[in-house]
């Protein structure tokens, strides 16, 4: 029996959908990892599951639960190292950077002076972004020096210490709509157009999901994007240019929900069989058990 | 909807039934007053408030 962790705060529609999965199939124990009731004893491995799978709504919750599980030899998906990149827009941009994939023009500052500087350098608009952030939480468009000096003095004054990173990305004209792409290990599985008469197409801000066809380039661009982080499961928002595909974001705890039906494809069920093949084989345990431990 | 049990919203006190396939953990939605409700409990059927939305929340 495979004893598959599984790393939870809220239950979603998403991870209902990947619960539901999982209890399908045969020879799999799922062990519920509630992270609001866990505790870590460093060293000590007392959880009783051969891998975890993490579906966190929070992500600093998510990237240290995931190292501590590695840290007693617990493989985990995705990798602790993957949710630190993903989970940091400016980490995400150098690691792209660094394998050479195609993205926005991005620049960072420390200061206001530093940052205003950079925005007038890059030309208007830009995006000011937080470097930790989801959902489309905080993102500004500064159309205009006037609007980039009250954002970075409201940044600097109320924001808390991590907006003093100045995350700023070349705006990039979507038409209307960007693409996010769904890569579980070696394959990009399916992609989406997210449309949306605002410049924020995610769909948690109200963007329409509908089929995108993975061509041969998308493919090639989404995979190269997902092994810029490390690979396992994410999903990548892409921009359409005139000269070819950009990332924009890269997630590691991605939400699929609202992809199924327009893609057609079973993406918790391509999820679990990643799990599968990635999942050492089973302990041998004659106890039963679907509640982990609180504490290990 | 096979109902198993009952809670009572603990927003507006309203009664909640619990579908037979829901999980703790699982977020529900109050049908008198659209609260957001989390599953504390099946056995005993209990609700809570669904946690708000944090700053690191998301994908």
């Amino acid at each position: 029996m495979l004893k598959i962790g599984f790393l939870h705060s809220v239950i979603r529609k998403d991870e209902k959908l990947l619960l539901d999965e999982l209890q399908s199939r045969p020879g799999i124990e799922v062990v519920m990892i509630d992270d609001r009731m866990l505790t870590f004893t460093l060293g000590r491995n007392g959880f009783g599951v051969d891998v975890v799978l993490e579906r966190s709504i929070n992500h600093s919750r998510a990237l240290h639960a995931l190292r501590l599980f590695e840290a007693v030899g617990i493989p985990c998906v995705n990798q602790s190292r993957v949710a630190t990149v993903c989970g940091d827009k400016l980490l995400t941009s150098v690691a792209l950077a660094e394998h050479g994939v195609p993205q926005p023009e991005v620049r960072v500052a420390f200061t206001e002076e530093s940052a205003l500087q950079a925005i007038e350098e890059m030309g208007y608009p830009v995006v000011l972004k937080p470097a930790v952030g989801s959902w489309g939480r905080l993102l500004a468009k500064v159309n205009d020096r006037d609007a980039a000096e009250a954002l970075l003095e409201h940044k600097t004054t109320l924001g808390s210490y991590h907006h003093s990173i100045f995350y700023i990305q070349k705006y990039i004209e979507k038409r209307g709509r960007d693409i996010r792409a769904f890569v579980v290990g070696d394959e990009c599985i399916c992609a989406i157009y997210r449309t949306s008469p605002h410049w924020i197409t995610n769909t948690a801000r109200g963007g329409v999901a509908s089929n995108c066809p993975v061509t041969s380039e998308l493919s090639e661009i989404a995979l190269r994007g997902a092994r810029a982080v490390g690979g396992g499961i994410v999903a990548l928002d892409i921009f359409e240019t005139q000269q070819g595909y950009l990332i924009n974001e890269i997630n590691y705890t991605m939400e699929f929900k609202n992809s199924i039906q327009p893609t057609g494809v079973d993406i918790p069920r391509k999820i679990v069989d990643y799990v599968l093949r990635v999942s050492p084989r089973p302990t041998v345990r004659n106890r039963k058990s679907t509640q982990a431990p609180v504490g290990a | 909807m096979i109902a198993v049990g009952t809670a009572a919203c603990p927003v507006c006190d309203s009664p909640v039934s619990l579908a037979a396939d829901l999980t703790e953990s699982e977020i529900i939605r109050c049908p008198d007053c659209g609260s957001e409700l989390e599953v504390r409990s099946m056995e005993p059927a209990e609700l809570v408030e669904a946690p708000v939305e944090e700053e690191d929340w998301g994908q």
